[in-house]
This record gives structure tokens, C-alpha cells and sequence, in this order.
């Protein structure tokens, strides 16, 4: 009779346990609302670009490599594999107004991230995950994420340097 | 001269000069006599008040009154001091990419804008960028932090800033020989600045070389005054006790990033919750190799350094 009493209790127990959701250690995390940083605007007057790149005003549509007779500041800072790549290896030469991948779809220039990731894919992967470059607002709500061209510069994307604020002042300098 | 008297500190603990015992409670007399004239009750209760830790919260409501009124009058500035505690089901983890940092110490301005601290004489600063050799590694009796370079990164080096690092085992807190500093449920190590005596001793305990003393009246400028403060933060704080980096408690707190995360021009910073497996921090953790500083003594810090590349 014990036996069968204890047997009973146990499976009860176990049958409860069941039921019961194992306890949480940790609240459950907060949603994080990612919002996507207004894309930096483009040089004052330069967009649509097809208000120049037009076949109706410069005839025949040239895509072979050269050296332009406009643009000579983006040509001149250009360093992003330049030996290997130019103007229309991103820059849609149909449609000046967007970009395009390696497949040749289209990509608008507030998601150039998408054109970045097909070479950078470890900074892509990195970068989605909060782990490359920068996030800003709540660390438990909305984050607002900026884009690879918030801080690169596409044409020329390595970091310049920049000029470090002062140093502190010795202690042997600071008066007491 | 009798500092107690001097003194406009609400702690009330500003006599650090060595005085018998007798006299001691003669000046304590003539100091609260002093308060009393002056008619500031609230700086006499909070010369009588218990450690911050044993306030009710409506002691602790009334205190921050106070001080709101204080330095709104000091500051010619509407300034509001939070008591937030610290959110359930938080750990803050903040993560230091190694491999980007370039030296710009635009952190360590940004930390004095927002955090309240004496700008020059004396000049306190939170965050210390050290320059290393890349040769070396990471060597700190060759570091440098006093480097002043016409543009960063200088080849050859590599930057690594390094502010408090809220450590769990915190041998500042052990040392503290009268419990004003202590840390709180999500990890921030704090002060009472109106408990600290001022004594250095957690300066000296600090592996990291986090915590900064105010040997003189703190020099902040009412315009350049932050007025969103916390109680345990970035308020203002009297001369003759240590401060050190909070996480901006009073930003991170109510969900914001801390002001050296959101300046920073490469993205070198993360900070979240280390409880919660989607937070950046967590992210550069369980993907990139991390490294912790001094990890042989034990400190058990909150503050990862990684390398993302």
C-alpha cells in the first residue's frame, strides 16, 4: 500500500512536471527594433544622375573602361581595387539613378549595403549582427543602424586619418 | 581653517584633516550650527543621513529634491537627478574593438561633456587611450598616454582605451574602509559622493587605473553643465572624493548607449546586455576573440576588448 501510495505521488509529481514550464533565468530579451539611419545625402545637385548620364543628350551609351572628362574628383580619389574595377562595375550604366549587383539587378542607393556585402561578406555578416560599425540609440529598443557609407567613403573606403583632441595634462603640470 | 565649516559639501564628511577626537565633535557642533544658520536643510540632512544603501526611497526622493534644487540654482539650469535603479534581467557587458580603434580620444571628450567631470585644474578624464606598439603588443609599462600626434593612427601603434571596467570581484569595493562605493544588480560599479572620505584607498586597489580624485573643487562650467544627472553618476561632485566611468548610468539606464559608444567615428564600441544573447556585445563575445585585461588577478571585469578582423 505505501509503495503504490509513493509510486502514485511520484508519478503525480512527474505528471505536474510535465506541465509545468521550466522556470526562466533570464526575462525573456527585449524585442530590439532595428531602424535603418537615413542614407547620407549625395553631392548637392548631382542626383538624378540621369539628368547628364542620358542617352538623348550624349548619344551612344560607351561602357568600356577610360578616363572621363567629368567626375575628376570622384577619378581622383578613387581606390576601392582600381585596378581591377571602374565607375559602371557598381553604377548601373542603363540606369544611372541606381546601382546594381554583380548579377545585374538593381539596387537603389539606400541599400548600396546590399552591393557592399557581395565582396564583403564578412564585414556584412559582422555588420548585421551589430558587431561592425555603429548603432545608435537604445541598447534595448529602437537602434538606429547606420550604413556602410555613414562612415566609408564607397569610391574610397579606407579610413583617413584624423587628428587626435589633446592630451591630458600631466599631473606635474596641474597646479593643485 | 576648519574645511567642515568651509566646506559647501551636503555630505558633510569634507574633514579629512587629521583632528582628536574631542575636537572633532566640537567642530561637528559648530559645522551643523553653521548649516543651520544657513538654513540649508537640506545639506543638514544630509550631513545626519544613513549610507545611500540603507535610504528608504522616499529618503532618497527627498535627498534628490534637494540637490535638484541645489544645482538648478548653482548651474542657472533646470538640472534633474535620477535615482533609477537597475532593470531585472540586466547585465551590462560593454565590448572594445582592439582591431579598430585609431587613437581619435573623441570618447574621452565625450565622457567629460557628459559625465560632469572637472575640466582643467584639476583636469579629470574617465577614459585613457594608451598607445602601444604593435611590435610589443599589448605591454603596459610601454604604453603612452600622453602621445600627441598630428594625425592617428601612427604606424606601427595600436590604441587602447581603458576606463573602469565594472569589474565582479572589484578589489575597490573590498578596499573601501567605509562601504561608499559598492556594485549595483546590473553590474555598475558605483560611489556615494557623500559618503566617500576621500581616502584613495580604492585608487590604489584599481588594477586599471580608473578611479580619479578630485584634489581640488571640480572646474565645470555652468553652460558646459550636463543637467541630466544621476544620483550615483554624473552629478556634480565636491571636491576631495573619487569618481570614476559609471556606463553613463543615467543614459544606459533608461536604454540609451553610453555617450562614448555613440560618439565614437569607427564603430569600436558595443555595449548591451550580456544576458541577452541578441545584444551586440553578446554578438562580439560569442563570435570574435576577446580578450580581458589583467585577467590573471581575478577582477572578473564587465569590459571585453575584442578583435573583429
Amino acid at each position: 500500500m505505501f509503495w503504490m501510495a509513493l509510486a502514485m505521488t511520484l508519478s503525480g509529481a512527474v505528471a505536474q512536471g510535465t506541465h509545468v514550464p521550466p522556470p526562466q533565468a533570464v526575462k525573456p530579451p527585449v524585442k530590439h527594433q532595428l531602424v535603418e539611419a537615413k542614407a547620407p545625402p549625395l553631392t548637392d545637385g548631382i542626383f538624378p544622375c540621369t539628368q547628364c548620364h542620358n542617352e538623348k543628350v550624349n548619344g551612344k551609351l560607351n561602357t568600356t573602361r577610360r578616363e572621363l572628362q567629368f567626375h575628376d574628383d570622384i577619378q581622383a580619389e578613387f581606390h576601392h581595387d582600381s585596378e581591377n574595377r571602374w565607375c559602371l562595375d557598381c553604377h548601373d550604366a542603363k540606369n544611372r539613378d541606381v546601382l546594381h549587383l554583380t548579377s545585374g539587378a538593381p539596387v537603389t542607393f539606400t541599400e548600396s549595403y546590399k552591393l557592399c556585402g557581395q565582396c564583403h561578406g564578412d564585414k556584412y555578416r559582422d555588420w548585421k549582427r551589430g558587431v561592425h560599425g555603429k548603432r545608435i540609440g537604445q541598447w534595448n529598443g529602437e537602434k538606429t543602424y547606420l550604413l556602410c557609407v555613414h562612415c566609408h567613403n564607397p569610391h574610397s573606403p579606407r579610413f583617413k586619418p584624423i587628428k587626435p583632441l589633446p592630451p591630458p595634462i600631466r599631473p606635474s603640470e596641474m597646479k593643485r | 581653517m576648519n574645511p567642515m565649516t568651509t566646506s559647501n559639501n551636503s555630505g558633510g564628511c569634507g574633514g579629512s584633516e587629521a583632528v582628536d577626537p574631542g575636537r572633532r565633535d566640537v567642530l561637528k557642533f559648530l559645522a551643523v550650527g553653521a548649516t543651520m544658520a544657513t538654513g540649508a536643510a537640506c545639506d543638514l540632512e544630509g550631513f545626519f543621513r544613513k549610507s545611500f544603501r540603507e535610504l528608504s526611497p522616499a529618503d532618497v526622493r527627498r535627498m534628490v529634491t534637494g540637490w535638484e534644487r541645489k544645482y538648478s540654482r548653482k548651474y542657472g539650469k533646470a538640472v534633474t537627478v535620477s535615482e533609477a535603479g537597475p532593470i531585472d534581467g540586466v547585465k551590462f557587458g560593454y565590448g572594445l574593438d582592439l582591431s579598430r580603434c585609431v587613437g581619435c580620444r573623441r570618447c574621452v571628450y565625450a565622457c567629460v561633456e557628459e559625465n560632469n567631470q572637472s575640466r582643467k585644474e584639476p583636469q579629470i578624464q574617465w577614459i585613457r587611450v594608451l598607445e602601444m606598439d604593435k611590435a610589443h603588443g599589448i605591454d603596459i609599462n610601454h604604453s603612452d598616454i600622453y602621445y600627441d600626434a598630428a594625425e592617428v593612427p601612427r604606424p606601427g601603434k595600436f590604441y587602447m582605451p581603458v576606463q573602469c571596467q565594472q569589474c565582479d570581484d572589484p578589489p575597490c569595493v573590498k578596499t573601501c574602509p567605509v562601504g561608499a562605493t559598492w556594485k549595483e544588480k546590473d553590474g555598475i560599479v558605483v560611489i556615494d559622493y557623500d559618503w566617500c572620505i576621500g581616502c584613495r584607498c580604492c585608487m590604489s586597489a584599481c588594477p586599471y587605473g580608473a578611479r580619479h580624485f578630485n584634489w581640488a573643487e571640480p572646474s565645470l562650467p555652468a553652460q558646459e553643465m550636463n543637467p541630466k544627472t544621476h544620483v550615483l553618476g554624473n552629478r556634480p561632485r565636491p571636491k576631495g572624493v573619487v569618481e570614476k566611468c559609471t556606463f553613463c548610468i543615467q543614459r544606459t539606464r533608461e536604454g540609451q548607449y553610453p555617450a562614448c559608444v555613440e560618439i565614437c567615428p569607427v564603430g569600436a564600441r558595443k555595449f548591451g546586455n550580456l544576458l541577452d544573447p541578441e545584444s551586440e556585445i553578446r554578438q562580439a563575445m560569442d563570435n570574435k576573440r576577446v580578450f580581458i585585461l589583467k585577467e590573471e588577478l581575478a577582477t572578473h571585469p564587465s569590459f571585453f576588448y575584442f578583435y573583429a578582423t
